[in-house]
């Protein structure tokens, strides 16, 4: 009879106590968000590496091959003097300095970022190739087409939204059941529930049902800031599915909060267990370094994070572009999770402190 | 014509152990219904564990309890919507005004929220409906939370050390509570160590310790059984220590220089021998209090 009613005032009396928490808000919106921004505006221009480029004297071949894709990956600067060009190379200021000696393109660069020096040299190396292609006045006989695999769109940001969440998801859920379950021991209303007539479903419910409408926001605002153009994810077809994905997310990161709760007697011992699994699983788990960027010891280690499949079920289905069954084994796994910590914690489970 | 009214507590040679530690060790009692009933002893006598057998958190090793004619234990949804239940004055919800309190109390027991400002005005906290819990004052917390273990209108009311850490006014105003609460017809129970405080509110109390009850009785009964002599000073100066101990035969006759004081069994003579010598300025006469009893039956040995 009163079952709904008390679960229904508990689920607002625990909302309240959430929206009304400064720090709470700040910890699971706030931060995350930050990191979103942050990381995102960093990593927004590095998909393709620019390379600058000065120009001693006139170099006939360049100006011959610029054309508005060129343009896209390559500034070319003219250089007062060859030697201060050098200079700037060495310095690391530009990434090439190039001049041209009668059919001869001399290129100098620095090793000192690989990345760039490759680029650098397979740059020139197709400057030079198509200029003879050219020279030669026939057609190519033959040609090459590259494409990623992934979505063309696949920029940082289709990694960084999925990770920056789950992370925040899982803080969130940790730090909500451990800290509440301790807290509501400390002050003994757990003794005191468990005086009233409500039955401990609807107390464990109430409180489930509040964190997984916070994972929601969590989720709808992460999206929100995303996909502006400012950041430009692209959700992909089957994004509906990170729903699920999140909220079976929330219920395993609970279930690691609530054992922390549990075997933890005072609120800060609480705090400091959730930090301890919570933190290196951010960046072992695939949420603050990409796995796909990621060592490879980092990618074998992420096997055993439980945030590891709470973060790539959400990019499967959001950012990879993959079908909604992709997300199934991240959610049967964090399922099972949820329920060996869940009954772990029933054993260790204490009402009062003793 | 006999009518047997069932008591409101009975309580059958409980006993229960934490590991070797025997915390209830064979305790029997009864309360009957709309009485004032304590349960004093020092930390660690066993009224904790007394009272959560009785209220049905904590299963009995032996012995068995029944409340309001049911078993406390298991625990029997039934029956907690009879009882109330006052921990501490911190046993709330996070953030919550006062109200919100009382209406999310209210709800677990199938009850409307407008009982919530009902019970505001039971414990005179209209004017802090709307101030988050954690700013009240201590007497108002202590307030707030008698009115959440009361809302549902309990018949049976326990209350922990409810007067804890107030100051002398508010402990005073809340008595009066507690007392009106009793002459409504409710059964309560309480536990303390404010000896004072059980000898103003209780009708009977229980003296425990080792996790026995040593004692059981109306306050002033456990009093007189103590039969300490009656202590009688007057100023100093009025009457001579010889004198005094002329009067009766005083147990002991002091004198500090601002009092003489005149320990008895025979209060009568005494006061008859001061007042022929007009040697009654500044009487008082002092006799023993519940606190002797209970450092008479638990020692006065400090224990932390």
């Amino acid at each position: 009879m009163s079952m709904g009613s008390a679960f229904r005032s508990l689920s607002r009396a625990m909302f309240l106590g959430f929206v009304r928490d400064r720090a709470a808000l700040v910890f699971s919106i706030l931060i995350p968000v930050l990191f979103l921004v942050l990381f995102g505006s960093i990593y927004k221009s590095t998909s393709t590496p620019r390379v600058s480029v000065i120009e001693i004297g006139r170099v006939g071949l360049l100006d011959q091959a610029r054309s508005p894709q060129l343009n896209k990956i390559m500034t070319i600067t003219k250089a007062t003097s060859p030697a201060a060009a050098l200079e700037d190379v060495r310095k690391g200021t530009d990434d090439a300095a190039v001049r041209q000696q009668g059919n001869t393109l001399v290129v100098r660069y620095s090793i000192a970022d690989s990345t760039k020096s490759a680029v650098v040299n397979a740059l020139f190396s197709s400057i030079v190739q198509q200029a003879n292609l050219a020279a030669t006045g026939r057609p190519p006989a033959y040609q090459l087409a590259a494409h990623q695999v992934e979505d063309v769109s696949l920029k940082p940001i289709q990694y960084l939204a999925p990770g920056l969440l789950g992370w925040a998801i899982a803080s969130g859920g940790a730090f909500g059941a451990a800290i509440t379950l301790v807290s509501w021991r400390e002050n003994k209303l757990l003794r005191r529930l468990r005086l009233s007539p409500v039955s401990t479903g609807s107390v464990v419910t109430a409180r489930i049902g509040v964190s997984v409408a916070v994972a929601l926001v969590q989720l709808v605002v992460f999206l929100a800031i995303a996909t502006t153009p400012y950041f430009g994810l692209k959700l992909t077809a089957s994004w509906w599915m990170a729903v699920p994905v999140v909220v079976v997310g929330t219920l395993a990161f609970m279930s690691i909060g609530l054992l922390a709760g549990s075997i933890a007697k005072t609120q800060q011992a609480a705090t400091a267990i959730a930090n301890l699994v919570i933190l290196p699983m951010a960046f072992l788990g695939g949420a603050f370094i990409p796995l796909d960027f990621a060592p490879n010891w980092i990618r074998e280690v992420s096997y055993v994070m439980p945030l590891r499949y709470l973060v790539t079920g959400m990019q499967n289905v959001m950012a990879r572009g993959l079908g909604p069954v992709s997300a199934l084994p991240a959610i049967g796994i964090l399922l099972a999770i949820t329920v060996a910590l869940t009954l772990i914690s029933i054993r260790v489970f204490r009402w009062d402190d003793i | 014509m006999v009518t047997v009214v069932p008591a409101t507590i009975s309580a059958r040679a409980l006993r229960k152990s934490y590991g070797q530690v025997k915390a209830v060790d064979g305790v029997s009692f009864e309360v009957q219904p709309g009485e004032f009933y304590g349960i004093l002893g020092p930390n660690g006598a066993g009224k904790t564990t007394t009272l959560e057998m009785a209220e049905g958190l904590r299963q009995p090793d032996s012995g068995e309890v029944t409340v309001l004619g049911v078993p406390a234990w298991p625990r029997n949804q039934k029956l907690l919507k009879r009882i109330g239940v006052q921990l501490q004055a911190s046993s709330f919800f996070e953030r919550l005004s006062a109200r919100e309190q009382l209406q999310t109390f209210a709800s677990l027991y199938g009850l409307p929220a407008s009982r919530a400002d009902e019970m505001l005005g039971v414990v005179g906290l209209e004017e802090q409906a709307g101030i988050r819990t954690e700013k009240l004052s201590g007497g108002q917390k202590q307030r707030l939370s008698i009115a959440c273990a009361l809302v549902h209108g309990p018949e049976l009311l326990f209350l922990d050390e409810p007067t804890g850490a107030l100051d002398p006014q508010a402990r005073r105003n809340l008595w009066d509570l507690l007392r009106q609460i009793n002459a409504e017809g409710r059964t309560v129970v309480l536990t303390t160590h404010h000896m004072d405080e059980a000898e103003t509110l209780c009708d009977r109390v229980a003296i425990m310790d080792h996790g026995k009850i040593l004692e059981e009785g109306p306050p002033a009964a456990l009093v007189r059984r103590l039969d300490q002599p009656l202590r009688i000073s007057v100023e100093s100066g009025l009457v001579g220590a010889d004198a005094a101990r002329a009067l009766a035969e005083p147990d002991s006759v002091t004198d500090d220089g601002v009092s003489l004081t005149i320990a008895t069994h025979d209060p009568g003579a005494v006061l008859a021998g001061l007042a022929d010598q007009h040697a009654l300025t500044g009487l008082r006469v002092q006799g023993a209090t519940l606190e002797d009893v209970f450092l008479n039956l638990t020692g006065r040995e400090y224990r932390a």
